[in-house]
């Protein structure tokens, strides 16, 4: 893999960043040595050993399907500018 | 104007500790009553006020006044608390400096000596806890940002178990680390905020379902006993300031009859930076894909197409670090390289987390320094890379990447600047980091 600047370009298309190109050639290298530190990861022996995805055991917790408070449309769309007719409005998407 | 929030604004013009300050005061004081009665509480910007602006530090969240409460600021209010303000810290708490702060924000500075950094990234925190009296700050920490400025700033800080303080109504940095706790100038405030902060929480699903402890009877004792390691890999190569002063320490326990045993530590020493790094930059990134500026914060005129108008207002709601780390968490997720990096990262912590585990099966405690080096200047920190900045935290990663509750406390200064003393104990062992720091205190 080479970590240059139209590596850094196409993961800013994904994230939805639009960068500069001054911000393109800072982060390059910046990346680059970044990465290289972590190969050191490869080193660590982890043949049979399970992911973490939390540190202490998480068991998933499902409520009863019950109908409680919470916020109403009006609240939920009182915090922007862009709503109608009670949605929130989006830009164009074709 | 209100005393105490004329006090809080001249300090704020000084040092920058706050990012909004709570125009309400005198009629919360009217009506406190609890075991927080007239107690001020000040709550890092990352943590959900009803009413407040509340912005994590970031542009992008601009305007943001939340509909809710989080549920640690809904048990104080409950107690009686008085909410002063939003702390200013790093940009969604990426830093270890408070130098990361978003656009159009102001950096904090050091309480003790202003050309110099709060550290980070609960920067303000830990800065208003040393210049306010009867206060206690409510900070939050992902991979030292509690202990971090607790230590540059001279206070305690108290980073509890991953899973016992609800993280409802926090903005996530990353979720499988995020940890809100109290900062105090005494043990006795972080034992008080912790007793009413901890606790179950249905609206938190990591939330831990256990008995509720009163943290304030493990204060008054004696550390006789007590087994504290001190770990072969972070005994030495400090700054000689931070070196003799954890040196000194160390002394004074064993002197007060605890047994001090050499442990070690080589996987998280060698591999517990990456591996932070790595889940805590792919989680950032994914929790940051949600602020678009359509339904909250930050917007501008919707124009263009979907992605036209969500890269626009992410690029010019976003500071730097923010988009670097963004950068970097797209990239350990990304097909062709997730099982190298994210999938290994997290492989890597359940060894980590064993180490600790098994360290915890000959001590109680373990004492590091909590910083490497004193609070340095700005203008050092300007001259390192990105990654030498991220090897600051060599300390304080490895604690938070495994869940364990950690202490920052102040053991006295070198050239009129704070030392840090960090305590980890087992997970749910808060009360003997209470025990050893409310002795600590005392003597």
């Amino acid at each position: 893999m080479k970590v240059d600047e139209n590596l850094i370009k196409h993961i800013a298309f994904l994230a939805r960043l639009e960068l500069t190109d001054k911000e393109v050639k800072e982060f390059a290298p910046q990346l680059k040595e970044i990465l290289e530190s972590f190969k050191k990861l490869d080193k660590a022996d982890t043949k049979n050993t399970e992911i973490s995805l939390h540190p202490i055991p998480i068991k998933n917790r499902i409520r009863e399907d019950e109908t409680t408070a919470c916020l109403s449309q009006d609240e939920a769309l009182s915090l922007t500018e862009h709503k109608k007719d009670g949605y929130f409005k989006g830009p164009k998407i074709v | 104007m209100n005393p105490i929030e004329e006090k809080i604004r001249k300090i704020n013009r000084e040092y920058h500790y706050f990012n909004t300050i709570a125009d309400d005061i005198e009629e919360q004081q009217k009506n406190s009553r609890g075991k927080l009665a007239g107690k001020l509480i000040s709550i890092k910007d990352c943590i959900c006020v009803k009413g407040m602006e509340s912005t994590a530090g970031s542009k992008i969240l601009s305007t943001y006044k939340p509909l809710f409460d989080a549920t640690v600021v809904e048990r104080i209010r409950a107690e009686g608390g008085i909410i002063i303000g939003k702390t200013s810290q790093d940009e969604f708490g990426f830093g270890s400096f408070n130098i990361n702060v978003g656009v159009d924000f102001k950096v904090p500075l050091n309480p003790h000596d202003k050309t110099r950094v709060t550290g980070g990234s609960s920067g303000g925190a830990a800065g208003a806890t040393l210049l306010l009296d009867n206060h206690i700050a409510i900070a939050e920490s992902t991979g030292g940002s509690i202990v971090t400025p607790a230590s540059f700033c001279g206070v305690f800080g108290l980073c509890p178990t991953y899973g016992l303080v609800s993280r409802y109504g926090l903005m996530d940095y990353a979720n499988s680390l995020d940890k809100i706790g109290p900062m105090a100038k005494t043990m006795k405030d972080i034992a008080l905020a912790l007793t009413i902060i901890a606790g179950y929480d249905e609206k938190d699903s990591t939330s831990t379902n256990k008995e509720k402890e009163k943290y304030g009877a493990y204060l008054g004792q004696d550390i006789k006993e007590l087994k504290i390691g001190v770990v072969k890999e972070f005994k030495q190569g400090f700054q000689d300031a931070v070196q003799k002063k954890f040196d000194e320490a160390i002394k004074k326990l064993q002197n007060a009859g605890a047994q001090i045993k050499e442990i070690s530590l080589p996987l998280t020493t060698e591999y517990a930076l990456s591996c932070y790094y790595i889940i805590a930059t792919s989680e950032a990134s994914t929790n940051l894909a949600k602020y678009c500026g359509l339904r909250y914060g930050y917007t501008e005129d919707l124009e263009g197409s979907y992605n036209e108008f969500f890269a626009k207002i992410r690029s010019n709601g976003f500071g730097k670090e923010a988009k670097r780390r963004i950068i970097l968490g797209t990239f350990a997720r990304m097909a062709g390289y997730r099982d190298a990096y994210y999938i290994k990262a997290l492989k890597v912590r359940t060894k980590i987390i064993q180490e600790y585990k098994k360290a915890f099966e000959e001590v109680d405690i373990i004492a590091t320094p909590t910083m490497p080096i004193l609070p340095p200047k700005f203008e050092e920190i300007e001259k390192l890379s990105p990654l030498q900045n991220y090897l600051m935290d060599i300390l304080t990663v490895g604690p938070n990447l495994a869940g364990m509750p950690h202490l920052n406390v102040p053991i006295g200064k070198e050239k009129n600047l704070p030392v840090g003393l960090l305590l980890t104990a087992n997970h749910f062992e808060e009360k003997k980091l209470i025990q050893v720091g409310d002795w600590y205190e005392r003597n």
